[in-house]
């Protein structure tokens, strides 16, 4: 057998989320739904909003899921989940980690009611958000998580607004526990995983999960460029405990955001003749507040 | 138990005692007193289930069809619009196979709006895949929650239970409510079919591609039809368990020996009955047959009750835009292409928004299609509101 890179050491892999699913090379949704599979463990039922997900991994006959697996709409996985939540304890069975999975579509804009709900309601769930940033699925429009500049089919010339800031948005709900990660980082996210699932109440954690179509980025550069999301300061990485900012990762060498922006097709347009526009330094003013803000 | 009660209370009674395990709802007049009926059992401990106040309808609908998933017995109400912002999850849970039954107590659809009844709401989703059962008054209404549970975990089918708006749910009448006992012994403990359950991990609610998705659709088309048996051996089930007749396909009043039958469904055949032995006494024959059960519809038995019947004409509190009556679409498609030559099914729509029906209009109605038969006419319409250049 391979010796274990020192880089998995404590990563739980039980391929709970079989391989043989029809995402693109490179997906960081697949990846990181794998690893959401793998930390919660058999006894967990996954809640999935219609998107990418759901439809690379739960076509009739050939599931990936080796959990129980949920989907009904596009905008109601949080309710759902709250369903199932409300079914384990009207019947007494459980305890079981029920978590509700979506896209960044079906979590900040058309689903956005439902998660609120649920937060709201205190049902024992957690809610993961897979973001990339645009509605990949339906072919890369623009959804309120996409950042600045950035180009997609619906917003040609660039996008105009800053991303919704959707881990906020959660923890103002009171809940206990929120967090983010990418998938550049396995045991980080697999940590904040189990960590979640030890708490009662709604949790939320917020993956950023690039998507090599979307994007424009070769597939093997998926977990580089996360890299570079935090280590610019774009995606910075904490917890949010009971309302504190907490854990936040510390930037080891700051990186100008033109390196992160660089390689990806959707903001090419930001560097005429190598030469970068306005935008880039609009974009490295909203790292430098994230850098601020959460002391990167 | 005869027990002088507002429909929305009895309702919320009797599906008490069908002990749900979770209940969903959000507040919309006038379904307003059912939910709040089941709020006060859950809160007085007299019910075990989980009461999940949400934010929305479709997130009540949302919550019921998890809860279902995973293996409860699962209960809502709504009208209107909150039938309208389900539609989508209402359409899900009968392609799931979820049998959940939900009330819904008729209004009418904006714009403008409109809180009084009609039953625009649930005919707006009659091709969803649910029963659709309609109720003449509260005791029909209270004892079809009953069957409704039971045909609907027999099936694997939703059960959309209607009754009127305000003409029902918010109607003081007499109810005879039963007994915990004689409901535990009619209604079985819910036995799932497919839940989701780490034990035997498995997915519902994958996507079909179109290898797939046609059949899913045939199959729950044939699954609807052939709810028809389980819906009447529930009905002849409940007649001998409780000593009174409720639900079925159909119903008829003085329909034998009528020359002109009235068709229609819901709180409006109490008037039609009415004016029925008026016009007897009179002399004049009129019958009634009633649709309990919408959805499946009652073809065979319509066409049966109606074979011999010449003079035909169908009364319903909702329109299809552009083309006119639903109900009455249905009854002259339930005719043989060779019988439907020379009779005469007329078509009225009536009580839009809540508009009063009286025996007068009912009256106006009858004597009309004695003369000749009507197209399709707006039944006490306010001509004098009604401008051309508005049209």
């Amino acid at each position: 057998m391979r010796e274990q890179s020192k880089y998995l050491e404590g990563v739980d892999k039980k391929d709970l989320f079989a391989s043989g699913h029809r995402a693109c090379g490179g997906c960081g949704q697949a990846l990181a739904a794998r690893l959401v599979a793998d930390a919660a463990g058999e006894n967990t039922i996954a809640c999935v909003a219609t998107g990418c997900l759901e439809v690379f991994s739960a076509p009739y006959p050939d599931p990936s899921w080796r959990i129980p697996f949920l989907h009904s709409l596009f905008e109601n996985a949080a309710a759902v989940a709250s369903g199932v939540d409300a079914a384990y304890k009207a019947l007494k069975k459980g305890p079981v980690n029920i978590i509700a999975q979506g896209g960044d579509g079906s979590t900040a804009d058309i689903g956005f009611q439902s998660i609120s709900g649920m937060f709201e309601r205190g049902h024992n769930v957690l809610y993961v958000c897979y973001d990339n940033e645009a509605y990949m699925n339906t072919g890369v429009q623009r959804s309120s998580f996409t950042p600045y500049g950035a180009r997609t089919s619906t917003t040609p010339t660039g996008n105009t607004t800053r991303k919704k800031n959707m881990p906020m948005l959660a923890a103002d709900h009171g809940i206990p526990y929120v967090a983010t990660a990418t998938v550049d980082d396995f045991r980080d996210l697999q940590l904040k995983i189990r960590k979640a699932l030890t708490i009662e109440g709604p949790k939320y954690i917020h993956i950023l999960a690039p998507c090599p179509l979307g994007w424009g980025h070769p597939g093997d550069l998926t977990v580089e460029i996360c890299r570079l999301a935090k280590d610019t300061g774009l995606f910075p990485i904490y917890e949010i405990i009971d309302g504190k900012v907490t854990n936040v990762r510390k930037i080891p060498v700051k990186v100008p955001v033109a390196e992160y922006l660089k390689p990806q097709g959707r903001f090419k347009h930001l560097f005429k003749r190598g030469v970068p526009s306005e935008e880039v330094d609009a974009i490295q003013e909203i790292a430098n507040q994230n850098i601020e803000r959460f002391n990167l | 138990m005869l027990k002088q009660i507002e429909g929305s209370y009895a309702v919320a009674h009797v599906v008490a005692q069908c002990r749900p395990n979770v209940i969903s709802a959000y507040p919309i007049t006038p379904q307003t007193h059912i939910v709040e009926g089941l709020a006060d059992i859950v809160g007085a401990g007299q019910l075990d289930a989980e009461f999940v106040n949400v934010e929305s309808e479709f997130s009540a609908a949302s919550v019921v069809l998890g809860a279902s998933a995973a293996g409860a017995r699962a209960y809502t109400a709504t009208s209107s619009q909150g039938v309208l912002l389900m539609s989508e999850v209402i359409y899900c849970i009968a392609g799931m196979r979820l049998p959940i039954v939900l009330t819904c107590a008729n209004r009418a659809i904006s714009a403008p709006l409109s809180i009084w009844n009609d039953q625009q709401d649930s005919m707006a989703v009659r091709d969803a895949g649910w029963i659709q059962l309609y109720a003449e008054d509260n005791q029909e209404a209270s004892d079809l929650h009953i069957q409704a549970f039971k045909i609907a975990e027999q099936t694997f089918l939703p059960v959309m239970v209607c009754m009127d708006g305000f003409i029902l749910t918010h109607a003081y009448e007499p109810v005879d409510l039963p007994e915990q006992k004689e409901v535990d012994d009619f209604l079985p403990t819910f036995k799932p079919r497919h839940i989701v359950d780490p034990r035997w991990p498995r997915g519902i609610g994958l996507f079909a591609d179109p290898r797939f998705y046609m059949e899913t659709r045939y199959i729950l088309h044939r699954a609807l039809e052939k709810s028809e048996e389980t819906i009447k051996e529930v009905s002849s089930e409940f007649a001998k368990a409780f000593g009174r007749e409720s639900g079925g396909f159909i119903k008829t009043y003085k329909l034998e020996e009528a020359d002109v039958v009235v068709v229609s469904m819901g709180s409006v055949v109490g008037t039609i009955k009415d004016l029925i032995d008026q016009l007897e006494e009179e002399g004049k024959k009129v019958g009634l047959l009633q649709i309990c059960s919408y959805r499946p519809f009652p073809r065979k038995e319509v066409y049966r009750a109606l074979k011999d019947k010449m003079n035909i004409v169908v009364l319903e509190k909702c329109i299809s835009l552009g083309r006119g009556g639903i109900l009455a679409s249905d009854v002259r498609w339930s005719f043989p292409r060779a019988e439907k030559k020379d009779r005469d099914i007329s078509s009225f729509v009536a009580g839009l928004g809540g508009r009063n029906i009286s025996i007068d209009d009912l009256r106006y109605m009858v004597e009309k299609v004695e003369k000749e038969p009507v197209e399709f006419e707006f039944l006490g319409l306010k001509t004098e509101l009604i401008a051309e250049r508005d049209m």
